[in-house]
């Protein structure tokens, strides 16, 4: 009796379950869709769904054109550059302050976090100004700058959380031992904070890559990253909706596949700890 | 015990953080205090001159402003409530035994890995297109007019693309939230007798007290300064119906080039921001004490 009512329960959230996450999911799938489809038939209607005409040509387009390639390695450049001289920068800060605490360490990590809520358009003006007379507009080096500064203090929390889960008797055990700071850095903390170190890095790479604020704003072409390449296909005609699909799905594929492996470290790094 | 070896290699550490962390808050934010008080044109370059608080008095009479503070606080609002009056009953769902639970999983963190620019465009012309997207489709199919979506209803259009956006987020931590809850405890609530119901607003609703308050004040912090699903949607129009206060502050910088009424509606921008700011960060300092 009991074991019915557990499957008949089981089969009513497992369908509910796939439903909406069917619904949430089908903006993407039908987006994946049309990326196969031929531009007439992307504007057909009414719209055809599976048997249709498919077609890779959209994607043999968007690659032959050499803007997307360009637009891409800009993505990857920024991204990947902005991201790695955060962790540069972070690691020795977070690595202090969950290790060597002082009565201040508080008060400066929640002083990190306030900048992080600073809106960007609070400082869109000066930044552009700036930007303007030091020759960064539109250039990668401005972007990285930019994006590296933004993500900092979410780059610090993260790694500071990680960090600060590593026992530290394993630390004073290695000192009795008589290892050096720089010898416990490479032997002991570096093993137990590599998984730390990996999310973080994912992390930080998918929100540098999704960031629309600042380039938007501060690049248009020699620099702009595919954020930047897809809004230029924001023009009102209709023509062009395979094409935007084909270029959309890649822009966001990787991305969508390396956040999969990164939910759960989301969650961690967006609520800076206070939901784990 | 922290040796002094220690201590002093640990400060050194956290300096370039530290350094560079105030100089990106301090310098900024100093030249956007200064121009605000300044009558300074992109457009008529040598001109500036000190007006005092005038351009505080522009913007915030200014009847842009209280439309675009309306049009901000709708959109907040309103993806707020979406968010966590989807996303509690879709993490209940998903915290219970699911046939195929991680992919369901997948499908529903997906949308926050789009690039907003992406699912601004795909939601416009794939899905709200008034002839040929698959909401009209739907629509026609039970025989219903299908909405012009950005000509008759921009505000709620936009609204819809951004929660779509933010549901997972709030989702996936009221999720992590649920799995960290005491299962004795329900298990032993169930013994005594309590229904499902009574288990939810008694055990579970209380539990997701706090991660609520959390994903509402961080959206916030987010939805305030929504702008790429502006930008590349509607540009702000029809009018002014989809302008909210970061759009409008952009506009009146890059658009209009009007460096002093835009550094005092930038200046309105962040003290929204820290009102709600300053009760997040005590909450997460709180956490931090534990």
């Amino acid at each position: 009796m009991a074991r019915k009512v557990t499957s008949r329960r089981l089969m009513v959230s497992t369908a509910a379950a796939w439903l909406f996450g069917f619904l949430i999911f089908l903006p993407i799938l039908w987006m994946v869709l049309t990326s196969f489809k031929t531009e007439l038939e992307a504007f057909a209607m009414p719209p055809t769904f599976l048997l249709f005409h498919w077609t890779t040509e959209n994607y043999a387009t968007v690659q032959s054109r050499s803007d997307y390639v360009h637009h891409a390695l800009n993505s990857i450049m920024v991204a990947g550059g902005s991201t790695l001289i955060a962790m540069l920068i972070a690691v020795p800060a977070a690595w202090s302050m969950a290790f060597a605490p002082t009565k201040r360490t508080k008060d400066i990590l929640l002083w990190m976090l306030s900048t992080k809520m600073m809106p960007p358009v609070g400082v869109l003006v000066p930044i552009y100004l700036i930007y303007r007379d030091f020759g960064l507009l539109d250039t990668r080096a401005g972007l990285i700058l930019i994006l590296c500064l933004g993500n900092l203090p979410i780059v610090i929390w993260m790694l500071f959380t990680y960090f600060k889960e590593i026992p530290k008797d394993i630390l004073e055990a290695a000192r009795m031992d008589g290892a050096t700071i720089g010898r416990e850095l490479v032997y002991v903390l570096a093993p137990m904070a590599v998984p730390g170190l990996a999310s973080t890095l994912l992390l930080n790479f998918i929100l540098a890559w999704n960031e629309a604020f600042w380039t938007l704003n501060l690049s248009t072409l020699d620099a702009a990253p595919l954020t930047v390449f897809i809004a230029s296909y924001s023009s009102p005609e209709g023509l062009f909706w395979a094409k935007l699909s084909a270029a959309s799905t890649l822009a966001i594929a990787p991305i969508i596949i390396l956040g999969w492996f990164t939910q759960r470290q989301l969650v961690r790094g967006l609520t800076f700890g206070a939901v784990k | 015990m922290a040796t002094q070896q220690t201590q002093v290699l640990g400060r050194a550490l956290l300096t370039p953080a530290v350094a560079l962390l105030f100089v990106w808050m301090i310098v900024p934010l100093a030249m956007t205090i200064y121009f605000s008080t300044l009558h300074y044109s992109l457009l008529d370059p040598g001109t500036e001159s000190f007006v005092g608080l005038e351009n505080f008095r522009y913007f915030l009479t200014d009847p842009a402003f209280l439309t675009s503070l309306r049009n901000t606080l709708v959109l907040v609002g309103s993806v707020l409530a979406i968010t966590i009056l989807l996303g509690t009953p879709l993490a209940l769902l998903l915290d219970q035994p699911v046939v195929g639970r991680n992919i369901v999983r997948l499908m529903v963190i997906a949308p926050f890995f789009v690039m907003p620019t992406v699912s601004a465009l795909v939601w416009k012309n794939l899905l709200m297109h008034p002839v040929s997207g698959l909401f009209a489709f739907f629509a026609k199919l039970v025989g219903a007019t299908p909405i012009d979506w950005f000509t008759d209803a921009p505000l709620l259009a936009v609204i819809l693309i951004v929660a779509w956006q933010w549901l997972p987020f709030a989702t996936l931590i009221l999720l992590t939230a649920l799995q960290s809850q005491d299962e004795e405890q329900k298990e032993a609530a169930e013994m005594d007798g309590a229904g499902a119901l009574s288990t939810f607003i008694y055990l579970t609703l209380p539990h997701l007290a706090r991660p609520i308050t959390v994903v509402i004040l961080i959206e916030t912090i987010f939805l305030l300064t929504v702008f790429a699903e502006i930008f590349v949607t509607t540009g702000g129009g029809p009018g002014l119906q989809t302008t909210n206060i970061a759009f409008l502050i952009y506009s009146q910088a890059l658009i209009q080039f009007d460096v002093g009424n835009a550094s005092a509606g930038g200046l309105v921008a962040v003290v929204i921001a820290n009102i709600v700011a300053f009760f997040l960060v005590r909450i997460i300092g709180r956490n931090l004490e534990a």
